[in-house]
């Protein structure tokens, strides 16, 4: 790769001239003499990794293992924590402006107002939707922002039980649970609130719930507050659009997933955890925290609004061990994104479109239960979700379908609630085609037919 | 970039005009569904009304008070802020990645999958521990599964309740005792020796039956190589423990040395670092954890798997600690780090690390002799002055320093850490800065302590030249503004507690 004495790869400068004369500055002969305190009985072993490829050949190999995914062309219903939205077209734009995409952390407030102010948009934007006082600049996922907020409730109720309610998303429960295996915490699992007990810190649920149902809130609130715990409220923050915000029917902490306002869905990752909070438990949130201030007084200068990161003694850097968290690097390009498209859609924007994501699943609904063989589950309120039984069992009927190169909903059938026996978990949102659901409908009326 | 003007007073909430949009929403034309009943829904929500133009040129003009790597030399220590290759940034934006549920079934995504095995399988080479889980978002999340696949390890062989402690060498990243702290054990420090490792004695001294891990960075945050690792890690080892790593600093070893060579059990990687994804203000990331065989039951889940036919799909390993995310792990931030390994092979990463510990000891001796070097053997990735005889001399901080580099165009090193060097400046250029850049940054540096000497009030008044200059960063903790609030009802000034 050194061919000619050149630079060894596009993307380091030196050349054999340069790396000459920074050798003779350091009195040495070779780079190799910079390793000499390496265990000279462990250095260069063979390592086996694939040849390098030009940029062009590099393309050429990702074509051809793209072209090896189907999933992104056909129709899916698949939701179940990730959904796929209508993405204004200046997010990604503005989000791939290297200012913003090649900074790292804001350590120098003087050159990252950039990432600060947008950040304090962000909480904004998030204590908006939510209903709440405080938020931090954003976590992991919506799992480990839940995770975290179970954390903190043992932290400022001293309990050491977590409740978890059902229905709520398999991965969420699971990163309870492994969060829980280190600080030494039970989980359990709940079909009521009404099962609260005095042992647990915090109830855990989910807005809409894992299978579809708009949940009332506030009633699960009160049964948290009555057993003296604190109600963790796990909300898609699109669908708060159009539902009761959290915060206002008594939730104390409210968590969620912001990747899908922020991009594709990407295979699931990198996602956005909303983390937000009641202000009293602003000084044990946690993750980063931005905070405007002002200028400090200069003569004939009038101080400007700025933003920096701030009560950082909550942080791992300053705290160590007893910090709030490990959190260092989050997920701030993810954070912009979602508030760029938040802010794109504005008030109207944003409950026309979770209207419409409404309208269209229930419209979807309405189609599938009307087929012969089909029906619908009653839930009560739901929003984009919908459980679906046909005249075959849910993976037959999900064969069926993936043989016309469609991807079902989701199977439940295995999971506990009785509702979700024999059933599919369907996802219509504002941003399924229209001919997509034709041709689901269109694909059940045949398959209804012949069974 | 405009400097005129507050522009930090007003937020997009503060722009635009009632009525004004960014983006059209198209309307359900069909017969409507009744709505939820009113309680279960909201009021209005507050946002912003800008037209798309505005709402542009907004963040346009933000980004113009932002300094990223492709705006200049960027050299925070242990951080490792490299030029990010844009082909993989591509790469990861092509639809048939990017479009793809997460639920997707394997069938359907053997492109992806086989991509992420291929990445496991390098990295696993790379560090010479071949279990490798890709799900950790970050590298504390990294981190932390580790230390939650040792507690399991000791669980499994009923050997975890008289094993309560890790051990933490002083000159460690914070991330290392929080995470220990999560992971339910308790923390003792180990210090440092003269040469900034660690110091063997205090070591033997703490090292007990107790002692379920200790949790080493190599090379250590000095960017010194940490002197008699092996014997470290068979010492460890007879103790029955195991040996974390914390592997934020692999760029200075990249194909020069394995972790799973030197004794180390578990290490979590920094993808954004090494394998040089962008940034990103603060992320995304990715943190893998590399084990050794004897782990890889307790593995975060989901790894891939190959069937016999050859077939990719996701399973949860035996023991596994469980999931970390909801999904699957930081897919694009792996996309763009396979892209990265893949363009540059064994040749190029063995390149990687010759010139990024070329340039730090290039930068090393330029500057030697204008700052305090408080240990003085050869750096790799990275090198950490000391700003404390500008401080005793010329009342000139570190902090001072750092404010008066950004007059000169440059993104400051870190500064204050390592917590065991005074006045600290670590300093990180990474092998894609040009023997120009980093002349002309030694330059810099050398004319502020002329500057320091000559004139100190010139520092202390610095930056001026910035978008914006130093701000009362004690009166934002003190009174807490972390959110927008409408004008006509101004925001209380909030004391602590």
């Amino acid at each position: 790769m050194t061919a000619g004495g050149g630079a060894p790869t596009p993307y380091i400068p030196n050349t054999d001239a340069d790396r000459a004369l920074m050798l003779a500055r350091l009195g040495i002969d070779s780079i190799e003499t910079l390793f000499d305190d390496l265990p000279a009985a462990l250095r260069d072993p063979a390592i086996a990794l694939p040849p390098a490829l030009a940029e062009a050949e590099l393309m050429r190999l990702l074509a051809r293992r793209g072209a090896q995914n189907a999933a992104g062309e056909r129709p899916s219903f698949l939701g179940a924590g990730a959904y796929r939205r209508s993405i204004p077209a200046i997010t990604a734009h503005l989000v791939s402006r290297s200012e913003f995409a090649t900074s790292y952390t804001p350590y120098q407030p003087e050159i990252s107002q950039g990432t600060l102010q947008a950040a304090f948009e962000y909480q904004s934007v998030v204590c908006e939707l939510t209903g709440m006082e405080v938020s931090n600049t954003g976590m992991y996922d919506v799992a480990s922002a839940t995770a975290e907020a179970c954390l903190l409730a043992a932290r400022v109720t001293g309990r050491r039980a977590l409740a978890l309610l059902e229905p709520l998303h398999p991965g969420t429960a699971d990163v309870v649970r492994t969060y829980a295996f280190g600080a030494g915490l039970r989980v359990d699992t709940l079909s009521a609130p009404q099962a609260m007990t005095a042992e647990h810190a915090c109830l855990v649920a989910q807005q809409p719930d894992f299978l579809g149902a708009i949940r009332d809130l506030e009633s699960v609130a009160g049964a948290a507050h009555d057993a003296g715990a604190l109600c963790i409220a796990v909300a898609d923050p699109f669908a708060l659009g159009l539902l009761r915000a959290p915060g206002d029917a008594g939730a104390d902490l409210v968590t969620g997933e912001g990747r899908d306002l922020a991009g594709p869905p990407g295979f699931g990752g990198p996602s956005l955890g909303i983390f937000a909070a009641r202000e009293r438990f602003l000084r044990q949130l946690p993750g980063r925290i931005v905070g405007r201030t002002r200028e400090l007084a200069r003569e004939g200068h009038e101080p400007r609004t700025g933003y920096v990161l701030t009560l950082q003694a909550r942080e791992q850097f300053i705290r160590r061990e007893r910090a709030t968290s490990n959190f260092s690097t989050g997920q701030a390009l993810l954070a912009l994104a979602f508030t760029i498209s938040v802010q794109a859609l504005g008030p109207q924007g944003l409950r026309r479109a979770a209207e419409l994501c409404y309208q269209r699943a229930h419209d979807a609904a309405a189609r599938i239960g009307a087929l012969p063989g089909f029906a619908i589950v009653e839930r009560g309120p739901w929003f984009q979700e919908f459980l679906v039984r046909g005249p075959l069992p849910p993976a037959e009927l999900a064969r069926r379908l993936a043989a016309r190169e469609i991807t079902a909903g989701l199977d439940v059938s295995a999971r506990p609630e009785p509702e979700a026996r024999d059933a599919l978990l369907f996802c219509v949102t504002e941003a399924t085609a229209p001919e997509h659901v034709d041709a689901l409908v269109a694909a059940m009326g045949t398959i209804g037919a012949r069974s | 970039m405009s400097h005129d003007g507050d522009v930090g007073a007003r937020l997009a909430f503060d722009r635009g005009a009632p009525g004004r949009r960014a983006v059209d929403v198209a309307r359900w034309e069909g017969t409507p569904a009744a709505l939820p009943p009113p309680g279960l829904l909201r009021d209005a929500v507050r946002l912003p009304e800008l037209s798309q133009g505005e709402l542009v040129r907004y963040y346009t003009e933000l980004s113009g008070r932002n300094f990223g790597v492709d705006s200049g030399t960027y050299p925070l220590g242990s951080c490792t802020m490299k030029y990010n290759p844009k082909v993989d940034d591509l790469v990861a934006s092509l639809p048939a990645f990017a479009e793809a549920h997460p639920l997707a079934p394997a069938a359907t995504m053997q492109g992806t999958l086989r991509t992420l095995a291929e990445l496991a399988a390098m990295l696993g080479e790379l560090t010479g521990l071949p279990a490798v889980g890709l799900a950790p978002a970050a590298g504390a999340q990294g981190e932390l599964a580790g230390m939650l696949m040792v507690r399991r390890a000791l669980e499994r062989r009923g050997d975890l309740a008289g094993r309560r402690r890790v051990l933490v060498p002083d000159s460690a990243h914070g991330t290392n005792p929080a995470t220990a702290a999560m992971a339910g054990f308790e923390v003792t420090e180990v210090p440092s020796g003269p040469d900034g490792s660690i110091d063997q004695q205090a070591l033997a001294r703490t090292l007990d039956g107790d002692v379920a891990a200790l949790m080493v960075t190599v090379p250590n945050t000095l960017g010194l190589w940490e002197r008699g690792i092996e014997a470290v890690a068979a010492r460890v080892h007879e103790a029955g423990a195991l040996l974390y790593g914390d592997g934020a600093n692999l760029n200075a070893i990249l194909g020069r040395v394995r972790f799973g060579d030197l004794g180390f059990d578990v290490v979590h990687l920094n993808l954004h670092k090494t394998f040089s994804t962008p940034h990103g203000g603060g992320g995304p990331g990715a943190g893998p954890v590399c084990a050794t065989p004897a782990l890889a039951p307790f593995l975060p889940a989901p790894v891939v798997t190959e069937d016999a036919d050859g077939s990719l799909r996701l399973v949860r390993p035996e023991h596994s600690i469980g999931q970390l995310q909801q999904f699957h792990g930081s897919i694009g931030v792996l996309l763009r780090a396979h892209a990265y390994i893949r363009s540059l092979g064994i040749e190029g990463l063995r390149a990687v690390s010759a010139n990024a510990v070329l340039n730090a000891n290039y930068l090393r001796a330029l500057l030697e002799g204008s700052y305090a070097l408080p240990y003085q053997r050869r750096a790799l990735h990275e090198v950490v002055f000391s700003g404390s005889p500008q401080r005793r001399e010329h009342g000139v901080r570190t902090y001072d320093i750092a404010k008066r580099l950004i007059d000169y165009g440059f993104h400051p090193p870190t500064v204050y850490f390592p917590l065991i060097v005074e006045e600290a400046l670590m300093i990180e250029p990474t092998e894609t800065e040009s023997r120009e850049s980093i002349e002309a940054f030694a330059a810099a540096l050398r004319a502020i302590a002329e500057e320091a000497e000559r004139d100190p009030d010139l520092l202390h008044a610095a930056p001026r030249h910035a978008p914006i200059g130093r701000l009362d960063e004690a009166g934002a903790a003190r009174r807490p503004v972390l959110r927008w609030q409408p004008p006509a009802q101004p925001a209380e000034p909030r004391d602590e507690r």
